[in-house]
């Protein structure tokens, strides 16, 4: 039932997207993320979007795939897009139909918000597609290093960050195991009305609960039988390691900014 | 209620990069009234299986048939709920579906949500505690002050509150110490017999599925590939063992004592109480024979 879901998968694979280093596929979103905010015209979105497809492209990932578990995303832009449609009151009327009345700045702002929105949830789906979480935290835990200075637990963050990650897929399971259990005792979360289904929910969440906290009594008593004692003096087994192939792909992003300030309206 | 599977197939996450077959081509028959165990290795599709049986999964390929209700991929999810007021399923470890304040409120929970009326789900639950030989005190206790043990029967009760006519059983004496299994699987083989029930049993155990069985079907990558009874297939050693399934011990011991008097017994001895018996009878033939 929840097998579709996408966020927070890992598919391995070889591609170029994969082999790079968490450390610049991270900045590289992050800038990527930054970059959006630049575009505000039709030639800025469409290079944009260029952009993007080339990067899934290079990841071979299926975009059949991709578009299928963005579904639950795809209604969250559908509703932004008639937001901006509904509300927006500029421009020329290009269609007024009874009470309806469409405006041109209306259409315009709804098509360039709803692209940032899918070119950022794409963006962040590939990264999270193609690098292993135990990989996006040690990139993490690198990138904020600096930070320690201030007093931030660096460590304590990026081991909080990949148990969560790690346990994703662990409680989607459990999740859907009790599911399971409760339809066969004639539980119905998809019928009835709202507050039923409401009501539905606490079979659900109450087993879940129970179970998330006896696994992480269990984990960090095992974490501990191990002699776990943070991250003072601790060594990596995996070490991260800098490509020209990482270069190449901060150096694309480069030219994508240069192309949107150069462009842009 | 019979159930029939008709080339039944299924895949977990269709169209997917991480699609998996789980099952394939798999037929078979569970009459009313027997008691059929599910044998098979670890991802043989066992469990896949197992919830087509109530339709909590739908095939992807074939027919479902139980009763008179047909589910095929298409069948809509309302006459689903149908079906699982007659077949219950208690899932491997069911104390994970315990969410109620009160023990009495999880039993009732299966009961009200198919139409049963509160009192009459409040008394089954009073009934069903004291037939799975919980302390009468335990109703208004919370389940999760409750031992393992203890657990495992309440949720096993609330499964039984709802009276389906086929119960399925999957594994349901993982974890359990010894005493714990055989008081369980006497419990089933009693309800069984008493309340005129099809039961279902998927176990790695093969002394239960010998010993508590009448119709076996064994599963192996996703298909299945032998059907019948203990006898039949607890008589082909050869071909269980190409399926990395072993006979019960009894029937282990037995190949053991044949070889030593040089001859085979009658029967096939599926639990230790009949090669008991078998060798008694032998040894009173030999003695006989030589008198």
């Amino acid at each position: 039932m929840l097998e579709k879901m996408i966020f927070g998968r890992y598919i391995p694979g070889t591609s170029f997207v994969h082999k790079l280093d968490p450390r610049s596929k991270l900045s590289f979103v992050f800038l990527f993320i930054i970059a959006v905010f630049l575009a505000n015209n039709a030639v800025t979105y469409g290079i944009l979007l260029g952009f993007t497809l080339l990067v899934i492209f290079s990841s071979r990932i299926r975009i059949y795939f991709l578009i299928n578990g963005l579904k639950p995303i795809i209604f969250l832009i559908a509703f932004t897009f008639l937001m901006h449609i509904f509300f927006t009151k500029e421009g020329a009327i290009i269609v007024d139909w009874k009470f309806i009345k469409i405006y041109e700045e209306g259409l315009r702002q709804g098509i360039f918000i709803s692209l940032r929105f899918l070119v950022l949830v794409l963006m962040t789906s590939i990264l999270t597609l193609t690098t292993s979480p135990i990989s996006i935290t040690d990139g993490m835990e690198d990138l904020l290093n600096p930070f320690k200075r201030f007093k931030l637990p660096v460590h304590e963050l990026a081991l909080m960050m990949s148990i969560s990650l790690r346990f994703i897929p662990t409680l989607m399971d459990e999740t859907d195991k009790i599911l399971k259990a409760q339809l066969a005792r004639g539980s119905d979360i998809s019928t009835g009305s709202i507050k039923q289904r409401i009501r539905a929910v606490i079979p659900l969440l109450v087993p879940l609960f129970v179970s998330a906290f006896k696994r992480a009594e269990d984990l960090a008593i095992a974490m501990e039988v191990r002699g776990y004692r943070g991250g003072e003096g601790r060594t990596r087994y995996r070490q991260l390691k800098w490509h020209w192939r990482d270069t190449v792909a901060l150096a694309l992003l480069g030219v994508l900014v240069a192309a949107l300030v150069l462009l842009r309206g | 209620m019979d159930i029939s599977l008709q080339q039944v197939g299924y895949s977990y996450g269709r169209n997917t990069p991480f699609e998996k077959r789980a099952l394939q081509g798999v037929d078979g028959t569970i009459k009313t009234g027997s008691y059929t165990a599910i044998i098979g290795h670890t991802g043989s599709g066992k469990s896949t299986l197992l919830m087509h049986l109530n339709g909590l999964l739908k095939p992807s390929e074939g027919i479902v048939q139980i009763g008179d209700t047909q589910i095929t991929a298409g069948t809509k999810a309302k006459e689903l709920k149908a079906v699982r007021r007659h077949v219950g399923i208690v899932f491997q470890f069911p104390e994970h579906q315990l969410f109620e304040e009160t023990v009495e409120k999880d039993i009732m929970f299966g009961p009200m949500n198919f139409g049963v009326s509160k009192e009459e789900s409040r008394k089954r639950a009073h009934e069903l505690i004291e037939l799975l030989g919980l302390p009468p005190d335990t109703a208004q206790k919370s389940p999760f002050d409750l031992s393992g043990g203890q657990m495992r029967r309440v949720a096993i009760a609330g499964v039984l509150a709802f009276k389906p006519s086929v119960l399925v059983l999957d594994e349901p004496t993982a974890g359990l110490d010894p005493r714990g299994r055989k008081e369980i699987m006497e419990l089933f083989s009693r309800l069984h017999a008493e309340e005129n029930l099809t039961t279902v049993l998927v176990t790695h155990s093969m002394e239960d599925a010998a010993r508590y069985a009448d119709n076996i079907i064994v599963m192996h990558n996703g298909h299945s590939v032998m059907a019948g009874t203990p006898q039949n297939i607890f008589g082909d050693e050869e071909t269980l063992a190409s399926f990395g399934l072993g006979v019960p011990r009894s029937v282990k011991l037995q190949r053991v004592v044949e070889k030593m008097i040089g001859r085979p017994l009658p029967v096939l001895a599926l639990t230790e109480e009949d090669l008991a018996t078998a060798l008694a009878r032998a040894a009173s033939e030999e003695g006989d024979a030589n008198a």
